[in-house]
């Protein structure tokens, strides 16, 4: 039996500065037990700030919000692309913007997926079971 | 919502390049069950893969842009991860999803797939009913969840 797909839980990053966002995101992930740590931060300085600290122990996964205040989710991500540290580290756009400019964007910055947040309180949590499920379950992470 | 309309009636299509037979017609009756509506394109090699995103060879005069490609790394011709270097160098395609989706959980080739920007690695069960699990969820958040990179 191939033991690999069952992972263990994810250490996640959460840009988001939405409370009630962040909050449904973190009891989402919580409640399936997809998460063993998720650092919440509230905007994209923050983020920055956060990961250059950190030596071994980067997350094991992004959630990146666009729209933040100081410095915004793209510019974010295509630093988080520069860094030797956390280039690899599996990002996942999060975001009220369905804008295709902003998804196009996204993708040639090498976001690893992009998802736009449901306005629907079901929908929501629905879709970051999902994710979770995936990103934990499923996806291979970079060593 | 404008974008869940135009999601809901729009055919996805997903090129597999898969060169196991009995692996790439699991992933065709699970994914062509879906309740999204979707076409699969099955090539066996790396070489037919490119051929057929570049219109050329037998494709020659076809215009191709799949909604999601999933990728074997050991393929004949031209390996997996070739493909992808490929695929990624050229503007026209280059934001596509590509999920690689392969026996090997070799640190070595995770690592690669990722600083050539695969979006996702997935190594297959090799347990049947889990596989099939594997691919209705895969199929979950890549057909209907993830936001699809503009033309």
């Amino acid at each position: 039996m191939n033991k690999v797909s069952s992972q263990s839980p994810l250490r996640i990053l959460l840009v988001e500065d939405d409370e009630s966002h962040a909050d449904l995101i973190v009891r989402g992930l919580e409640d399936q037990r997809l998460a063993t740590e998720i650092v919440h931060v509230e905007d994209g300085e923050a983020a920055l700030d956060y990961l250059s600290k950190l030596r071994d122990d980067v997350p094991d996964l992004i959630l990146l919000d666009i729209r933040l205040p100081r410095v915004d989710g793209l510019e974010v991500l295509r630093r988080i692309r520069k860094s030797d540290r956390c280039r690899l580290i599996p990002t996942v756009m999060l975001t009220t913007s369905a804008a295709s400019r902003d998804i196009e964007t996204a993708y040639r910055l090498r976001a690893n997926s992009y998802l736009v947040k449901p306005l629907d309180f079901d929908r929501f949590t629905t879709l970051i079971t999902g994710l979770g499920l995936y990103w934990t379950r499923w996806n291979q992470r970079p060593a | 919502m404008m974008v869940e309309e135009e999601r809901e009636t729009a055919t996805l299509e997903i090129l597999l390049v898969e060169d196991n037979e009995a692996h790439a017609e699991l992933v065709k009756r699970t994914l062509e069950s879906h309740e999204v509506s979707n076409r699969i394109v099955h090539v066996g090699d790396g070489e037919e893969a490119l051929d057929y995103l570049h219109g050329r060879g037998k494709y020659q005069g076809q215009s191709s842009r799949p909604h999601l490609i999933l990728l074997d790394v050991r393929l004949p011709k031209v390996d997996g991860l070739e493909v992808l270097e490929e695929i990624r160098s050229h503007e026209n395609l280059e934001s596509i999803p590509i999920v690689m989706l392969t026996t090997s959980a070799s640190e070595r080739d995770v690592l690669k797939a990722y600083r050539l920007h695969a979006n996702s690695y997935v190594v297959k069960p090799l347990d049947f009913d889990e596989f099939e699990e594997l691919m209705r969820d895969l199929g979950f958040y890549w057909l209907v969840w993830n936001q699809r990179p503009t033309v």
